[in-house]
């Protein structure tokens, strides 16, 4: 049978009209926090540290400030998206609607994602206040920001279905996106670590992500481009099937 | 005609080991009104939340108007709405939101005519701006149904409905499921108040520990199980029955002043004739009398105790 599209529009605008009911917030917050970062790092360390790969510092961290904010905000939206109607027990109108797997991903996911993919131009947008921006690769700057957004909204819906208490929602983000952001290059070029921690950076996923999109505005990055990418694909890959595994076996949805 | 509804060899063990359905079997005819009774835990929300793709079942089929609720759930469930017996609502949405999220769930256009009929049935039309944390506990009970009906089901399932509900949207309820039947809508209510399965179903079926002990006509198994009962207020206290009247199935109650004569209301010979009779002729005279029909819940409690 068909898509149920209108299934899918639904769950879209009833979690867009969730974002938008708190709207000063979800849009204040991110150009406060941007402007906070560029106060700290781009005017009080940047003053000393002026160039990074020939890049202005204010400059340089904007891919990582946005990066920071995708990943935490894809996946915090993503899950409590999923796992409100959970907890309230407002999923039984879904469970019970003749809604597939793949609907229920598009609205809820496609829904976190595009706040996340919104918030995300707005702190391009606040950054430009602070910095002349510069973006060599447009286009590619917007498939990995799309690309990164559904990968991460994916990861949070895994989180909501998996999580069972408010706290599990909060730990991931908390104890692991952030810290792996942190270091993973937001701020910094991991070459300009030290041999050792330069190679313990290769393992933190979210290094791949910050060059990818760092190579989008600036034509160069710590790894390849191609790495990369291929590297946002694989995990985009994995939370698929986590998803689809979820779905088949019913976990944590039906009894 | 084939049944609307068909369920076959239904089991349900839920993950903690509890079995909460044991080979059911039922089928439910195209637009009659069907009554669920069963004690707390019997497994009445168990079964119905199988048949709507809540709860995964164990072993059996289920189909509805031929489309099994698994392989074919698109067709099975666009058929079905429910009305769960929890009230789960989204605080923040408005009414008349809300019964439109629930239309567009089931894959049908946007209809404002069919939405706002909806609300003005279930006199919501008034609230349908307000969200629905403002809304008391029977408006939300309300606009429950008015999601589950929102995509014109054909089968309604009511899971314990009118739970904590007045007198007056009960009323509401009874002329709504009526009027749901005119149009051919086939109800299925699970209820703990039985004079509800009296007043409106056409079958009752009976639910203990996961297994259907009964499902009868309420009409027939209002005949067959009903029992009559006569009583007389006695003139006179009496200390103990005569003995030309024991073994009459006879009971002496109200401290020695009422007479309880229970018989088959089926019987050709209910005896009351002779008792009177008898009771003329021992000098017992009484002040007044009066029958009473035994109503379903009667029967309810005897069946679900017998078999205990
Ligand atoms: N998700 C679940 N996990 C484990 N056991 C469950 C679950 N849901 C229900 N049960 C158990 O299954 C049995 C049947 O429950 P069910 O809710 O179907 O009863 P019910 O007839 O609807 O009762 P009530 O009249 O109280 O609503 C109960 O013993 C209940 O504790
Ligand atoms: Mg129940």
């Amino acid at each position: 049978m068909a898509m149920n599209w209108p299934a899918v529009r639904a769950i879209y605008v009833f979690e867009m009209s969730r974002f938008l009911r708190t709207a000063t917030q979800s849009i204040l917050a991110p150009v406060i926090s941007t402007s906070l970062y560029f106060v700290v790092f781009g005017a009080a360390i940047g003053s000393r540290m002026t160039m990074v790969d020939g890049v202005p510092y204010g400059l340089f961290i904007v891919p990582g400030l946005m990066m920071l904010s995708l990943l935490t905000q894809s996946i915090t939206n993503a899950s409590f998206g999923i796992y409100f109607p959970r907890f309230a027990g407002t999923i039984y109108e879904i469970l019970s609607a003749p809604v597939s797997p793949v609907e229920v991903v598009l609205g809820f996911v496609g829904a976190a994602a595009s706040k996340s993919i919104l918030i995300g131009l707005i702190i391009l947008a606040t950054a430009a206040l602070f910095v002349p921006l510069r973006i060599d690769h447009p286009v590619w700057m917007l498939a990995f920001l799309f690309l990164t957004a559904v990968t991460f909204s994916l990861f949070g819906f895994v989180i909501g279905l998996w999580a069972d208490g408010f706290e599990k929602l909060q730990l991931v983000p908390l104890l692991i996106i952030t810290p792996l952001t942190f270091l993973g290059g937001s701020f910094y070029a991991i070459e300009m670590l030290p041999p050792f921690w330069y190679t313990v950076s290769l393992l933190n996923p979210v290094v791949y992500l910050i060059s990818g999109f760092r190579w989008a505005f600036f034509g160069q990055a710590d790894v390849a481009i191609g790495v990369s990418l291929a590297m946002t694909l694989l995990f985009l890959t994995l939370c698929l099937a986590a998803v689809t595994y979820i779905f088949r076996t019913g976990y944590r949805l039906k009894s | 005609m084939q049944p609307i509804l068909s369920i076959k060899n239904l089991s349900k063990t839920y993950a903690s080991g509890l079995s909460a359905l044991a080979e059911v079997d039922l089928d439910i005819a195209r637009g009659e009104i069907f009554a669920l009774l069963g004690p707390n835990g019997a497994g009445k929300s168990t079964l119905i939340n199988i048949i709507c793709g809540i709860v995964t079942p164990s072993t059996g089929t289920v189909t509805v108007d031929g489309h099994d609720i698994q392989r074919d759930y698109r067709a099975a469930r666009a058929m079905i709405g429910l009305v769960p017996q929890e009230l789960t609502t989204d605080a923040f949405e408005t009414v008349r939101k809300t019964v439109s999220f629930s239309r567009g769930l089931f894959g049908l256009p946007k209809n404002p005519d069919h939405i706002e009929r909806v609300l003005r049935d279930l006199s919501l039309w008034e609230k349908r701006d307000s969200r629905m944390m403002q809304l008391s506990g029977g408006m939300k009970r309300r606009v429950l149904i008015a999601k589950a009906l929102a995509h014109e089901p054909r089968v309604l399932f009511l899971d314990e409905p009118t739970a904590g509900v007045d007198v007056e949207l009960r009323q509401d309820m009874w002329r709504l499921v009526r009027r749901l039947r005119e149009q051919g809508v086939t109800v299925i209510l699970t209820t703990h108040y039985i004079e509800e399965a009296e007043e409106m179903a056409d079958r009752v079926g009976v639910i203990r520990r996961g297994r259907i002990i009964l499902v009868e006509e309420k009409a027939e198994l209002m005949r067959k199980l009903g029992r009559k009962q006569l009583t007389l207020h006695l003139q006179t206290q009496l200390s103990e029955l005569p003995e030309s009247l024991a073994e009459r199935g006879l009971e002496l109650t109200g401290g020695g002043r009422e007479l309880v004569y229970t018989y088959d209301s089926q019987g050709e010979r209910t005896g009351i004739t002779r008792l009177l009779n008898d009771l003329a002729s021992s000098g017992i005279a009484f002040s007044d009398l009066q029958t009473r029909q035994s109503s379903l819940e009667d029967i309810f409690v005897d069946l679900v105790r017998e078999r205990a």
